[in-house]
Order: C-alpha cells, then structure tokens, then sequence
C-alpha cells in the first residue's frame, strides 16, 4: 500500500472481512443468549496460544522413558496417569498412549476432520489438517513417513491410528541410545511434537548438543 | 485423486509466511471461532463425536465443492460446523445471525478505521 492510499484510510470506515462478520456475529448472540462470555473466550485463547503445545507432551514421554511406574500407568489409562502424577496439568480428552518398539512404530491420524490431543500437542500443524496427509498415510504410511524423511527397518510394522472425537493418542517415540543417565528435563528437549504423532523420531543426542 | 508422493509437508507449508510457522493460529478470528466452540462444548451444547461429524461433514462438502482441503481452510469449515450446530441445537437461527453479521458490517462502515468497531442498537437498520 503506497502512503497515499494509507493517508487516506481514516476518511472511510473500517473494514472486516466475511468470516470476521460471521464470527462476531456468533458469538454476540452467544454472549447474549449466556452461552459464551467473552472474558472466558479471551482466557481459552490465551491458554492455547501460550501454555499448551508440544512441551507438555514432550515431558510426559521423558517422564514415562524414566520413570517404570509412570511409564507402566501411561500406557494402561494415559489420561488418569496424568492426571494423578500431579506434576501436569490436567486433560479433559480420554488420552490413549502408544508406545514404539523396534517392532512397532506408531502413526497418528484423524480421517475424519483432526481430532487431536490439545491438551498435550496444542493445536495441529496445518499438515495434519490436510486431505492427503489424512488420506495418504493410512492407505501408504511408509511413503507419507519417508515425506518426513523418515525411514523405518525393514521389520518394523507401521501402525496407523485413527483418532475420533472421543479417543485422542499420543505416541510415545523410541528413547535414543547414548541418553543413559540424562534427566527428564534434558530428554524432553528430544522430544519433538512429529515424534509424539508418529511423523518424527526423537532427535539424536548429537543433534542438540551444542 | 492424483498427488505428487512428497509434497504433503511442503505443500502445507507453502502457503504460511516464514515468520507464522508454527502459531497457534493464523489469524485471529480462528482463535475466536475456536474458543466459541470449547466454550458451547465445557457448557453441554454437543459432544465431541458430535462435532466431530458436523466438522467432518462440512470438510466433505467443501471437498465436493472443489476446496482443495489443504489444511488452510480448515477453520472455515470450522466456523461453518460451528454456525449448523447453534442452529441445530436450537439456540439460534441462519436468520438471526445473519442479522447480526449486517449489523456487524454496518458498525465497521460507520466506525473510523483504527477504532474499536462496537455493536450498537442503530446497526440492526
């Protein structure tokens, strides 16, 4: 925009798009109807734009790499584990840990739309949300993994889960070798949000040494 | 449907500046429009598996439309399930929010570009 055009933008009004209209008009009859208010709005916002993402999950799974007991709960019931370890907070979504093996890697999806585990992972990357990652991996998951550039032993079985509405799963990537030793601190910086759905694997010791 | 094996990551990423990689959301009223909906959801307004289906039904009806369902619009089709299931559930009507999207489109019409837009009485026409 040149300064001409910007010097003369006071002289008219403002401007919203179609999709702004739509939202402000929602959620004004909302508000008015005591469906919303717009201070808890504002609240939820912030909480995902600032406390929940990908570091929330990643210091469950250092936690379950330490820790036997925790690890053992995870896997049984994820979202009572959590929510009774007492050291994250608590998540409202029926959470299913899995967990990779040398025999089994696991790859998360929603065919349907995208569900996902916020409360651990925050909001999806736009990848996730899309049709050929949503159709793509489940009919050929070893070619989406090689899009990540991920490549798999021979041996190893690829599972794809399907999230739904109600059942939300997070993975659990294989600890790295050359980590013995390390706190659950150091390990969850390993921990990336692509490992956690299944399209990454933790990162080497030597990646983040600096 | 034919689509080049390696291009999933790198077409969803095509499209985002650098710099808003990884927010949380794009642009602001998808925020709104997400919060709206945890907020009907805590309340009892619906389920998830029910949102979930109005959300997975209106991404297939925009695929038929020919939306390329790349992942960058997914929050109109957000703000779309949204709108069906106030309407469904019986708290309001295409009519009624409609009224009030014109009247929104009003107050940003007479408000001076910078200032806050409020809703007033006179925008209902």
């Amino acid at each position: 925009m040149s300064a001409h055009d910007h010097d003369h933008d006071h002289d008219h009004g403002s401007e919203l798009s179609e999709v702004q209209l739509r939202v402000r008009a929602l959620e004004t009859v909302l508000t008015e109807k005591g469906y919303v208010d717009p201070t808890v709005l504002d609240r939820i916002v912030e909480h995902f734009e600032t406390r929940v993402g990908p570091h929330v999950g990643a210091r469950i799974v250092a936690r379950a790499w330490t820790d036997p007991a925790f690890r053992a709960a995870l896997l049984a019931d994820a979202t009572r584990a959590v929510n009774e370890s007492g050291s994250f907070e608590p998540i409202g979504d029926h959470l299913v840990a899995v967990e990779n093996t040398p025999e089994q890697h696991n790859v998360v999806v929603c065919t349907l739309c995208s569900c996902y585990p916020w409360d651990v992972l925050g909001l999806p990357p736009v990848w996730y949300k899309s049709a050929p990652y949503r159709s793509r991996v489940v009919m050929d998951p070893r070619s989406v993994l090689a899009d990540f550039r991920v490549s798999l032993p021979e041996g190893t079985r690829v599972r794809v889960w399907d999230s739904t509405a109600e059942t939300r799963y997070l993975v659990v990537p294989e600890r790295p070798a050359g980590t013995d030793g390390w706190s659950e601190e150091r390990l969850a910086a390993l921990v990336t949000r692509d490992s956690m759905i299944g399209t990454g694997l933790a990162l080497d010791p030597a990646e983040v040494s600096s | 449907m034919t689509s080049d094996p390696r291009s999933v990551v790198d077409d969803a990423l095509a499209a985002i500046p650098e710099g808003e990689r990884g927010r949380t959301f794009e642009e602001p009223w998808q925020a709104q429009a997400f919060a709206i909906t945890l907020a009907l959801h805590r309340r009892g307004v619906f389920t998830w598996n029910e949102w979930a289906e109005t959300l997975g039904g209106e991404i297939k009806a925009a695929q038929a439309h020919g939306d390329p369902d790349d992942g960058h619009t997914y929050y109109h089709h957000w703000l779309r399930a949204i709108e069906r299931l106030v309407e469904e559930k019986g708290i309001s009507t295409r009519a009624t929010l409609a009224r009030y999207r014109d009247a929104w489109d009003r107050a940003a019409d007479r408000t001076p570009h910078g200032a806050p837009i409020v809703l007033e009485p006179k925008d209902f026409g």
